[in-house]
């Protein structure tokens, strides 16, 4: 009857959004007297899932599983909650979680939430807040089934320490072709650049930027920050930035803890995919601009001369506080 | 090739988003439906297929009457046909299961439906249906290829993209890339003319039950004041950004 948690890694370390998975599904079992059980998939230092309030994990030591294949891991965690008998099965919402989970729901018959930021409410059935109609409202969703999968936005919930004592279990799933009827060719992924999903902090630019090729100095403030570029749409849209980088309603989502947007103007499109950030900072010539009405902390300047002085700034900063 | 494109229709983005009914009904009031953003790309990517491949393609939405203006439109853009299953979408679970019956029946090779929609953000429907028909799936496809029976796709992961190459019967969660926004098509008034001309198969649904239900809504609360600062004071906005909000 314990939760099920899946603790997802990469390169055999577990993410950050792990143990924040982690801490929400102890959050869970706390609200219902239970345990906390996590899966892992090649993940060698799931040790520290102990810290997080995790009881048991199982470990699934697989090479057929070394690249992320949605069917097989869904199957994998199926297997998993099978086993354990779990009623609630916990999941991030990177995009890999996104991938898996509908297919896990179909596999346990379970009614599935996404974009969950809180912890349940357990009074009148079970009943999860979620985001809805892009973050511009919360929806107090029910959810009926006898088994449940949950995923949960990223930077909800936050990393919530918690001493246990974990024990570790190998776990075998049985595993077919047909989970592997998709077959992955390559994988192109940016090893020296944090992703949009997994950043603590993300600095965003738009047409007030002008042209691609000032861009040098947006790389270099994120750089400084060890923070990921974005941008809005009409800047990928003009293929001054890769698609990867647009954000907005119809982008990429941003709940970040640090959204710094320059030469944007804050239309309602962009605003609504990037308002579940904790702080947003604006840097733009016009006072009129609606991301002033957005944001917590603005500058109503020219990225011109403002970001190469945030940037020399922020670099004497971090000199004197490392 | 016998391609399926799902439509979902929901509230242009500039849309109000308020609630009625004590916040537990989506106030449709002077509210604009269109075709989900996503699945549009999906559609105009279907219509490339059909022009390169000679795909046939077919349109699917469920939903009531209302949403048929939405469904038309997708048929003057170039779709062949349409189905409209004739029930109330209420969770994504139901949703795949009315599908599901349509893709069976249809015996498609290609399914297309999007990343999510702009409305409910389920993020669900696809791999759902591509799970109950056990069809593969791949989601958040920003490239798609059919050559004989083999599809090549592109997904964007977190931090980069991945190649994957799949058989047929393929679903797919499709989003901007597919095509290019440059490529999106209004209809003209020849299309308009022509898709009043095509059948729009109206679906008895098999009334599946939701799993899950919207008890009620809220907004965001309002937010709090902006603290401006002086573009020669950055000091101050390091400061503050380290020790008021403790982001750096
Ligand atoms: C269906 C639909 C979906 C959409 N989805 C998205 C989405 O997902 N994401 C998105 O971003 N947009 C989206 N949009 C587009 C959106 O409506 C806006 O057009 C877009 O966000 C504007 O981009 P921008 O802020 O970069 O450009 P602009 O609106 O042109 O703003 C540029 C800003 O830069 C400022 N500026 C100029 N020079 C300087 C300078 N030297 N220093 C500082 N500031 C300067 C200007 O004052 C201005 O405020 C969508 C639109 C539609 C219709
Ligand atoms: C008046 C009204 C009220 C509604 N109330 C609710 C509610 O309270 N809760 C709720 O979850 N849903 C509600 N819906 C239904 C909602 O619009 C969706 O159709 C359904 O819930 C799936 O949403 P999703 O966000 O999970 O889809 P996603 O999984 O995010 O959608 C991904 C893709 O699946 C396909 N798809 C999704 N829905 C449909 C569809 N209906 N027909 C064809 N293809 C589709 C599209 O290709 C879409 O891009 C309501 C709809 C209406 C018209």
């Amino acid at each position: 009857m314990s939760i099920l948690v899946y603790t997802e890694s990469e390169n055999g370390k577990l993410k950050k959004a792990a143990f924040e998975v982690a801490s929400y599904a102890k959050g869970i079992a706390d609200l219902m007297s239970t345990s906390v059980t996590a899966v892992s998939i090649n993940a060698d230092n799931v040790e520290e899932l102990k810290n997080y309030g995790v009881d048991k994990v199982l470990k699934v030591s697989n090479d057929k599983l070394s690249k992320f294949n949605a069917d097989a891991y869904a199957e994998v965690i199926t297997q998993a909650s099978k086993k354990e008998d779990s009623k609630i099965v916990i999941v991030s919402q990177s995009a890999n979680a996104k991938y898996l989970a509908p297919l896990l729901a179909v596999n346990l018959e379970a009614g599935y939430a996404s974009n969950i930021v809180a912890l349940p409410k357990l009074d009148e059935g079970f009943v999860v807040e979620r985001t809805a109609f892009t973050n511009k409202a919360f929806s107090m969703t029910s959810i009926s089934t006898d088994v449940k999968v949950l995923g949960l936005s990223s930077n909800a919930f936050g990393l919530k320490e918690n001493e246990a004592s974990l024990s570790e279990e190998d776990f075998s799933p049985e595993l077919s072709d047909a989970n592997f009827g998709i077959d992955v060719v390559s994988v192109d992924k940016n090893k020296d650049k944090v992703s949009i999903a997994d950043a603590e902090i993300v600095v965003s630019a738009g047409r007030g930027m002008k042209g691609p090729e000032n861009w040098e100095m947006i790389e270099e403030l994120a750089d400084v920050l060890n923070a990921a570029t974005a941008c809005s749409k009409p800047v990928s849209d003009m293929g001054w930035r890769p698609h990867s980088e647009h954000v907005g309603q119809t982008g990429k989502p941003v709940a970040t803890n640090l959204y710094i947007a320059i030469g944007i103007s804050g239309a309602i499109q962009h605003l609504a995919g990037i308002s579940a950030s904790k702080n947003k900072v604006v840097i733009n010539t016009d006072p009129e601009a609606p991301f002033f009405k957005a944001a917590d902390y603005g500058i109503v300047g020219d990225a011109f001369e403002v970001v190469p002085e945030l940037i020399e700034k922020l670099k004497e900063f971090k000199a004197n506080n490392s | 090739m016998k391609i399926l494109v799902c439509i979902s229709h929901v509230p242009d983005t500039t849309s109000k988003i308020n609630f009625v009914e004590d916040d537990t009904k989506f106030d449709t009031g002077g509210v604009q439906f269109v075709i989900n953003p996503n699945d549009e790309f999906g559609l105009t990517r279907a219509m490339w297929f059909k022009d390169k491949q000679g795909a046939t393609v077919d349109v699917v939405t469920v939903g009531g009457k209302d949403t048929e203006p939405t469904i038309r439109k997708a048929l003057a853009i170039g779709a062949d046909s349409a189905h409209r299953v004739d029930t109330e979408p209420l969770d994504g679970f139901q949703v795949a299961k009315e599908l599901a019956e349509v893709a069976k029946d249809g015996k498609y090779d290609l399914i297309i439906a999007g990343r999510e929609s702009i409305d409910y953000n389920g993020g669900m429907v696809p791999g759902m249906l591509a799970k109950l028909i056990g069809a593969n799936f791949i989601n958040t496809c920003v490239s798609l290829e059919v050559e004989g029976d083999t599809a090549t796709a592109v997904r964007e992961i977190d931090g980069g993209k991945e190649t994957l190459k799949s058989s047929l019967p393929l679903v797919i969660g499709g989003q901007k890339g597919l095509v290019e926004e440059s490529d999106l098509k209004i209809p003209n008034m020849r299309g308009i003319m022509m898709a009043r001309k095509k059948p729009l198969n109206v679906v008895e649904p098999i009334s599946a039950d939701s799993l899950t239900e919207a008890k009620s809504f809220r907004k965001p609360k309002p937010k709090g004041e902006i603290t401006l600062v002086d573009a020669d004071n950055l000091d101050k906005l390091i400061d503050l950004l380290h020790n008021e909000a403790k982001a750096i």
